[in-house]
């Protein structure tokens, strides 16, 4: 089988504030030949601009798509909101042939044409599909077997359904399955589909808060060391914001969250210093520790 | 302890009432369905945001769009608490997309009356400045380099300003009216 080959699409809020991911993401990747191709220019997905105006969003999404049809490889993205704009940009022009003229209409200001020739994939189905999971499970060295953690993999990577179609949303595996890989337990928690509210923390903190100590307070409840997340949004929000929702709830959880690629890479033998384990908020050393 | 209020059901007026309002939404890409919503509540059963706001509530806003209280709609600012997770989208039994609804309320939000959260325009702001909702800072971008990683690719931004210009955004962008923040309580 030919090596896989994308275009990595990183996003705003990952060059912004996590490095980590990207840094990691790239080493795994890069040891399991998956080939990444640097885009040659792109802009925000737009997925935040779909508030404001529906065809601003489809416009700024296509137009990355349109520079990834010129270069002719598909699109793999790290981010989950990255993913669901540009995947569901891409799926509805493909389909909807009066909306494509629409989009056209716009990208022909700026010479663009959207042909829909590509396709858009996250990095767990990257993962999951092009790499294979015999392939990963060759490549672990160090088996994490005692680690015990659990998994948010994110509204975005799985709903909706319709556009997406390749986990089950209501009960998804692909991140669980990656993460067995790894010789980690991954426990099964409460609500484990839940959104973490992210989206709407500029707006309003009560409710992401409390959404996400929930969140916090069920994973810890199953006795997971860590919690493994695939999304830039969701990992701040638990990773980053968590001394404030410690501090909102008088609560104390010091739960490392880990991006998966850190996990996988840990079990590849990567150190942590390679995986920018040091980047994270809330600080690994008791897991690096149960590792070693 | 806080005594229970006497409830007082809330008086809708017959001039509130614009009968066109729901055909005009079935029109828009993402509320095609709003018609068929058969008030099962399903969604705002499922609804991660209604569980923790005490007004947020999606079905009501489906029969809003039904009744045709446009007003009422756009100008409340529970519009804004949705955090569009797609759970109702694919629970819903009648496939209405409340998330697409959602979305296509605050588009008019912002063309028809103006409003917007402060942060989607500070988010904009950045976009049209730099193509990255973000700014990110040259020592960012000098770090990327250090730690190994490739320079981060440029922006073609006089093209993200035509797109801008041409949607119709940036003119709706320059008319609107901040919401700093939202209650949920
Ligand atoms: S989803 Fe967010 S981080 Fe990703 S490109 Fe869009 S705006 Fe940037
Ligand atoms: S869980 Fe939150 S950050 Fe993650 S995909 Fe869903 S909304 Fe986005
Ligand atoms: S789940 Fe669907 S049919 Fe039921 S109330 Fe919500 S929108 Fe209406
Ligand atoms: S998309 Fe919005 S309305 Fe639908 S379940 Fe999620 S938060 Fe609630």
């Amino acid at each position: 089988m030919s090596q896989p080959k994308y275009l990595l699409f990183t996003g705003c809020v990952i060059p912004y504030r996590l490095s980590s991911y990207e840094i990691s993401a790239r080493k795994v990747l890069s040891k399991l030949g998956v080939e990444l191709v640097e885009m040659p220019e792109y802009n925000c997905c737009g997925y935040p601009m779909d508030v404001i105006n529906h065809d601003l969003m489809l416009t700024l999404a296509a137009k990355n798509l349109c520079t990834a049809e010129k270069v002719g490889l598909p699109i793999m993205t790290l981010c989950n909101g990255c993913f669901c704009s540009l995947n569901e940009t891409n799926k509805i022009l493909k389909e909807d042939k009066k909306l494509r003229e629409k989009i056209n209409g716009y990208l022909k200001e700026i010479g663009m044409e959207f042909k829909g020739t590509i396709d858009v994939k996250h990095l767990i189905y990257v993962l999951s599909e092009d790499v294979g999971y015999e392939k990963i499970k060759n490549a672990v060295a160090k088996p994490l077997s005692g680690l015990r953690v659990a998994q948010h993999s994110g509204c975005h990577v799985l709903r909706p359904r319709k556009y997406v179609g390749r986990d089950d949303p209501e009960n998804p595996t692909t991140l669980k399955d990656l993460i067995r890989l790894t010789g980690a337990e991954c426990l099964d928690y409460m609500d484990e589909t839940e959104c973490c509210g992210n989206p709407i923390i500029g707006v309003n903190e009560d409710v992401p808060f409390q959404m996400a100590k929930e969140k916090l307070d069920h994973v810890r409840s199953v006795g997971a060391q860590a919690l493994i997340t695939c999304c830039p949004f969701c990992h701040i929000m638990f990773d980053l914001n968590q001394p404030r929702i410690e501090r909102a709830f008088n609560e104390k959880f010091n739960l490392p969250i880990l991006h998966y690629p850190q996990l996988l890479g840990l079990a590849m033998g990567f150190s942590p210093e390679e995986l920018a384990l040091n980047e994270l908020r809330v600080k690994p050393t008791e897991l690096l520790n149960l590792i070693k | 302890m806080t005594e229970a209020k006497e409830y007082v059901p809330p008086v809708i007026k017959a001039e509130e009432l614009d009968p066109k309002f729901k055909y005009k939404m079935s029109k828009k890409h993402g509320a095609e369905k709003v018609m068929v919503c058969f008030q099962c509540g399903t969604c705002t059963a499922d609804c991660p945001i209604a569980r923790f706001s005490e007004f947020y509530r999606p079905r009501r806003i489906a029969r809003m769009v039904q009744l045709g209280l446009k007003d009422r709609l756009l100008l409340n600012n529970a519009l804004w608490l949705c955090s569009s997770c797609f759970t109702c989208v694919d629970h819903c039994p009648q496939g209405v997309e409340i998330a697409g609804i959602v979305r296509v309320l605050r588009n008019m939000a912002v063309e028809d009356k103006n409003l917007l959260p402060l942060v989607y325009k500070e988010l904009a702001a950045n976009l049209m400045k730099t193509g990255f909702v973000y700014e990110i800072p040259e020592s960012r971008l000098q770090k990327r380099v250090e730690q190994g990683l490739p320079p981060l690719p440029k922006t073609n931004l006089k093209d993200v300003l035509k797109i801008f210009e041409v949607t119709g955004s940036a003119g709706l962008l320059e008319k609107v009216q901040t919401i700093a923040k939202v209650e949920s309580k």
